[in-house]
């Protein structure tokens, strides 16, 4: 893994912080679990054992590299140049296998004997509920009760897989309600227990951590982009913000090209002021949240605002770390975009190039009837999963 | 003196403090079940702040935390409620909660209001220490507001004794390594961990919480600890209460009866 960005202004720094976002906020109980974590990640990482075990799952296992596939027929109608980065294509239909090959491996290192992840999509439930039949560890999967509906087909996909998903009740029954629930979890399982994170969230390491996987994006990116220009530049980057991180992923090696244009979309719901949104730059502040601070949905009094969301993999208050210090920065723009705009992009990106999108990646797709890129820019859209798990959802919300 | 502190200093029975959340049952009910609680012998409180995300909490402080939550309890509600108190109350008074609305709120906002209206201390599980040492004890202890810490079976002895080195008043104690709630009851670990600690002769009172819910495993804690703390066994008693103050009474009284 290149670690060109140790020194960059946009890397986690000694104390777990990207600028003013970041730290640890957790409860004591889970102090010595993240602080056994902290000392040994990078260690962990560094060893040539885990590097060729990780990097032989991602290429025989998972399938990497994902494609950097020409989408030519949508580059017409847009008059701009379109690479679509195939992550769809990773075994499990996601990016999200790349962090939890990862952090299963860690896990081993760390004599963990069972894991506890939360999903919103379920597809970070699959990945991780895969890598723990792979590796012959117990998975609990938190999952809302909202989400077990929506995502119907993940839940089944777990079930396959080994996994107990267990149904979080409370709050709106969504992500960050599963969140709550397998921080309890651990809480409850303090030793022999390791909580895979799905995104780019948490207290330090997390955040740097799932990064740090998830990097794998944007390093075959430049190295794709190189062989067909001879540059590993594009002039744009646009993905998906839930946590943010496919988007992290697919930033990380452009953060200090501030030629590459990087662009985050969230989901703004039924309209980022209709009061059903889950748009948190555009509605958020600063404030703490599942162990770091970040800029998060709230109320005056400090209570995390319900957010919503079409696409479960989207429907947070918050975002990571990373993305809060980007957004204040102004190193990545951030946009939002309608349930109604992503459907449409998911349709068109059906029709026009035979690629059924997660509803979440759609959200990235949407951007690019606003980018009014210039035509010869290369544009990259991180298509962070594909749309199987929400052909019922496609289905109703556009009377197919 | 501190209250809290004056109370560890006089004091040489068993320590009981129980924690309630604000607004709960009824939105007014704040200051009413402080009354009682006094009136029937308890010796120190914890007022919940409740939070839309309390991790650190089971099923039980969850439930009454979202239905304070919906009876419109807030932070500054909450100081409004307690305006008065000292005119009523006498007993060392402690705010617990999350750090995300007392942050909305202002440190140092926060902290003068405690000091004008007689608040001792403030709990905060997901505050840091190290955040807590380098940025806020400084207003902390400006206002003479004290900082509780938590200590787990799993925090580590070199820990424990940085904890106690920067703690005033007293450390919990958490049981268990579990959130709020839990039924388990005392087991034979648990002792051995109560047993290491009083073995440490810490400079700071402790006292036990989490999992403590009737006057056996109140006692059996307050045999290593200087005292006990009971949250969700008096959060039930509550929620099934028709006369708060002579259930509160009757609650007290088989404890420290
Ligand atoms: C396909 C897909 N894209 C994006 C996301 C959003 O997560 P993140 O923002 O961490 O990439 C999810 C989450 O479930 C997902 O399944």
């Amino acid at each position: 893994m290149d670690h060109t960005l140790e020194k960059s202004a946009f890397a986690v720094d000694e104390k777990g912080y990207y600028g003013l976002f970041g730290g640890a906020y957790i409860p004591e109980m889970l102090y010595p679990n993240v602080e056994e974590l902290r000392q040994n990640y990078l260690s962990i990482i560094s060893q040539p054992d885990f590097q060729q075990e990780f990097q032989n799952l991602l290429s025989e296992y998972v399938g990497r590299p994902t494609p950097l596939y020409f989408a030519k027929r949508l580059s017409e109608k847009y008059q701009t140049q379109i690479y679509l980065k195939r992550e769809d294509l990773c075994h499990t239909g996601a990016h999200k296998v790349n962090n939890t090959i990862g952090q299963i491996l860690i896990a081993r290192k760390l004599g963990k004997k069972r894991i506890v992840a939360e999903t919103g999509a379920g597809q970070h439930g699959v990945a991780t509920a895969t890598v723990c039949a792979l590796m012959g560890l117990e998975c609990i999967v938190y999952m809302g009760k909202l989400d077990m509906e929506r995502q119907k087909p993940n839940v089944e996909r777990m079930h396959m897989l080994g996994a107990k998903v267990i149904a979080a009740t409370c709050g709106s029954q969504t992500l960050k309600d599963a969140t709550n629930e397998a921080m309890r979890h651990w809480i409850n399982n303090p030793t022999d227990t390791h909580y895979i994170i799905g995104s780019v969230v948490g207290p330090h390491p997390y955040p740097d951590m799932v990064t740090r996987f998830q990097s794998v994006i944007s390093e075959e990116i430049r190295k794709q982009l190189t062989e067909k220009f001879g540059n590993p530049n594009p002039d744009y980057v646009l993905a998906c913000v839930g946590g943010g991180s496919n988007a992290a992923g697919a930033f990380y090696h452009f953060l200090d090209e501030p030629e590459v244009k990087l662009i985050a979309l969230e989901a703004a719901g039924q309209g980022v002021s209709s009061g059903h949104s889950a748009a948190t730059t555009a509605l958020g502040k600063p404030g703490v949240l599942h162990g770091s601070k970040t800029i998060l949905m709230q109320t005056d009094d400090g209570q995390v605002t319900e957010p919503y969301s079409i696409s479960a993999g989207l429907d947070y208050p918050g975002i990571g770390p990373i993305h809060a210090h980007l957004f204040e920065s102004g190193r990545a723009q951030f946009y939002s975009v309608t349930d109604e705009e992503a459907l449409q992009a998911g349709l068109l990106l059906s029709r026009m190039e035979g690629i059924i999108p997660a509803l979440e990646s759609a959200h990235a797709l949407a951007y690019l009837e606003k980018l009014h890129a210039k035509p010869n820019d290369i544009v990259v859209v991180n298509l962070s999963g594909r749309g199987d798990k929400d052909l019922a959802t496609y289905s109703k919300a556009l009377s197919l | 003196m501190n209250r809290i502190t004056a109370l560890f200093t006089q004091s040489n029975s068993p320590i009981l403090n129980i924690y309630y959340t604000a607004g709960y049952p009824a939105l007014s009910d704040t200051l009413p079940i402080l009354t009682y609680l006094e009136k029937s012998g308890v010796d120190m409180v914890e007022i919940g702040m409740p939070y839309s995300d309390p991790v650190a909490d089971g099923p039980t402080i969850q439930q009454s935390n979202d239905i304070a939550l919906s009876n419109g309890m807030s932070v500054k509600l909450l100081f409004e409620q307690l305006q008065e108190m000292r005119k009523k109350v006498g007993l060392p008074v402690l705010l617990m909660g999350y750090l995300n609305p007392v942050l909305q709120y202002g440190i140092e906002a926060f902290c003068r209001k405690c000091k004008e209206i007689g608040v001792d201390g403030v709990i905060l599980p997901d505050m840091p220490m190290s955040v807590y040492l380098d940025e806020y004890k400084a207003i902390f202890d400006s206002y003479g507001l004290l900082n509780i810490f938590l200590i787990t079976p799993q925090t580590s002895i070199e820990r424990i004794r940085q904890i106690d080195q920067v703690s005033d008043g007293f450390i919990y104690m958490v049981s268990s390594a579990s959130v709020t709630g839990a039924t388990s009851g005392i087991r034979e670990a648990t002792e051995n961990y109560f047993k290491r600690i009083k073995e440490m002769k810490l400079k700071t009172p402790t006292m036990i919480g989490f999992g403590i819910s009737d006057k056996k495993s109140f006692d059996t804690a307050s045999s290593y600890a200087n005292g006990a703390i009971i949250g969700s066994a008096f959060v039930k008693a509550l929620q099934q209460s028709s006369d708060l103050e002579k259930d509160i009474a009757s609650f007290v009284s088989s404890i420290k009866g």
